[in-house]
């Protein structure tokens, strides 16, 4: 009980940090996703005309909409666990603020990623809304779209944080931004089943967490759940997320604990 | 509770970091009694900072045994975190806060209820000379005024012991002596003090008692006027010459003083009578480029102990 009340505490800082830029955020987290389905869901959409996936026909807006949503939650969450994770370790020092007080590392480490999480909640929360007002949401089950693209932003931001956490600098930044995230929003089914994709690719496309991400929202919104298939990726997903976490914990500790 | 019966605040003994090969600490004894104002005074790398973060239990003692409130920082570093206040050597200042911000949210990690934190906030600010600045951000305050705001944020959960991690390194003369005058008045509020310097006037001003740390050990320990007598003389006599410095003053100074410390730029002679000195070394004929007298420092037992200068 005093373990979680510790852990809830640095949340208000970064609550407190964010109320300065959410203004600046809005632009990512709600103009940007609503830019990419109007080009591509409408846009694209009206061209491209109807997509074939698993076995039944729809309209590419709502084939990719909801990939977006798992999409987006995954940029977002890599961005919040990078550039910000070192800053309070490096640049700013906010964690070692923290760790002068009762709060421990486990507490820092936990509620960063609390506030991404809550990040990725009411980015999620805006996109389905969005979505739905398009018509595009098929089922009731789509509510369950918001706590996965929570899971998805952590399965990427608790493992990025701790890459930065042990990060002398910011330049693997961008190599992860250009050679990890960027293949993945393009190739993970996002944009188009990953079926299409030559064999090796697709294998490789099953292992990312954004396909387990896309196929699982995809499912929930469409109102097209196939149980064990949501098992799977639910599974994967809290593996990555447990793994990502433990990871950063013992990273944290290497860095801060000296 | 701890320090109540008797018991020091903080005592260490044996007290050892390394990092890897290299010793940053290298068994160290010291006892922190409450209500007194310690210090541990020595050049950068003498393992000071080292020894604060021990004590202030954010980062792990690798040998000997150190107990801090009679707890230990091993097993209860956070309860003991609960009751000490820190200011680190490099400032923790969130810049894009406000000033205010920055000591609330401070307290929010003690735990501490919001209403509480907006009175004492003020009324630190206050004490800091900080009032008008509460609500700018962080950001473009000058060093002294940074270092003010983090002795306000650290006194905001009313620790028990108060670590200062060299205070005024980096501020202008003018900048040290306002926090000096605040450390001053927190010393004679009662609240207990530990601080690092490499500042032998600091450490005169402020510390009823000191150790003297060089490469990891404790040279000595005692007030800073039991050291200076019993590590120095009472005077001193500084001489600087142009470029005829003869190499053996022995002539000159032989039975007029009790020690000659000869430095890249001048000479120290020490001497209980520095004038007496000054005038017997004059007519024998010593005739240097300048002669100062001058009271014995927490420097010059510094010199006296490691056959160097504190700052170099």
């Amino acid at each position: 009980m005093t373990s979680l009340i510790l852990t809830l505490r640095p949340l208000e800082f970064f609550f407190l940090q964010y109320r300065r830029i959410w203004r600046a955020t809005l632009v990512s987290s709600v103009v940007t996703p609503i830019v990419y389905l109007l080009a591509l869901g409408v846009g694209m959409g009206a061209f491209l005309g109807d997509i074939e996936y698993r076995g039944d026909t729809y309209q590419y807006f709502q084939f990719v909409a909801p990939g977006l949503l798992a999409a987006t939650a995954m940029q977002i969450a890599s961005f919040e666990a990078s550039w910000p994770v070192l800053a309070a370790i490096k640049w700013n020092r906010q964690y070692h603020a923290m760790l002068a007080t009762p709060l421990r590392v486990r507490d820092v480490a936990v509620a960063h990623q609390g506030f991404i999480a809550s990040r990725m909640l009411t980015t999620a929360t805006v996109y389905l809304l969005v979505i739905a007002a398009f018509g595009a949401v098929e089922s009731p089950l789509a509510v369950l779209s918001v706590p996965v693209a929570v899971l998805v932003g952590l399965a990427y931001a608790a493992p990025i944080a701790a890459w930065g956490a042990h990060s002398e600098n910011e330049a693997s930044f961008v190599a992860i931004f250009r050679f990890v995230i960027l293949p993945m929003f393009l190739f993970s089914g996002t944009f188009f089943p990953v079926d299409r994709l030559p064999a090796v690719l697709e294998l490789i496309a099953y292992a990312t967490p954004l396909w387990h991400g896309v196929s699982l929202c995809r499912m929930l919104v469409l109102g097209d759940v196939v149980g064990w298939l949501a098992v799977v990726h639910v599974a994967y997903l809290t593996a990555f997320v447990a793994v990502g976490i433990a990871l950063a914990l013992f990273t944290y500790r290497r860095r801060l604990v000296v | 509770m701890a320090g109540a019966n008797g018991q020091p605040l903080i005592q260490a003994r044996g007290l050892v970091k390394r990092f890897g090969d290299n010793v940053a600490v290298d068994g160290i004894d010291f006892d922190l009694e409450r209500g007194e104002a310690f210090g541990f005074l020595g050049p950068n790398g003498a393992g000071k900072t080292s020894t604060m973060r021990m004590i202030g239990c954010v980062s792990p003692v690798t040998g000997g045994t150190l107990r801090v409130l009679g707890m230990d920082p091993a097993r209860d570093g956070s309860k003991i975190r609960a009751r000490l206040g820190v200011v680190p050597q490099l400032d923790t200042l969130d810049m894009e806060l406000t000033v205010r911000e920055n000591i609330v949210i401070y307290g929010r990690y003690f735990g501490l209820p919001r209403r509480q934190l907006g009175k004492r906030a003020d009324e630190l600010l206050e004490f800091v000379e900080l009032t008008e600045r509460a609500n700018d951000k962080v950001e473009p305050l000058s060093g002294g005024m940074k270092r003010r705001l983090t002795i306000a944020r650290s006194l905001i959960s009313d620790p028990e012991v108060l670590l200062l991690d060299e205070p005024t390194t980096g501020l202008d003369p003018q900048a040290r002596h306002v926090v000096w005058d605040r450390l001053y008045r927190l010393k004679r509020q009662g609240v207990t003090l530990l601080l690092t310097t490499h500042y032998m006037d600091e450490a005169e001003q402020l510390c009823d008692r000191l150790v003297v740390m060089d490469k990891g050990k404790i040279v000595a320990e005692g007030s800073p006027r039991e050291l200076i007598q019993r590590y120095s003389t009472r005077e001193v006599v500084e001489l600087r010459f142009d470029d005829s410095r003869p190499d053996d003053l022995s002539y000159w100074t032989d039975g007029l003083v009790s020690r000659v410390e000869a430095l890249p730029d001048r000479v120290l002679l020490y001497t209980d009578d520095g004038d007496a000195a000054a005038h017997g070394m004059h007519e024998r004929g010593l005739v240097p480029e300048s002669v100062l007298v001058r009271r014995s420092t927490l420097e010059d037992v510094f010199l006296h102990l490691t056959g160097r200068s504190l700052i170099e």
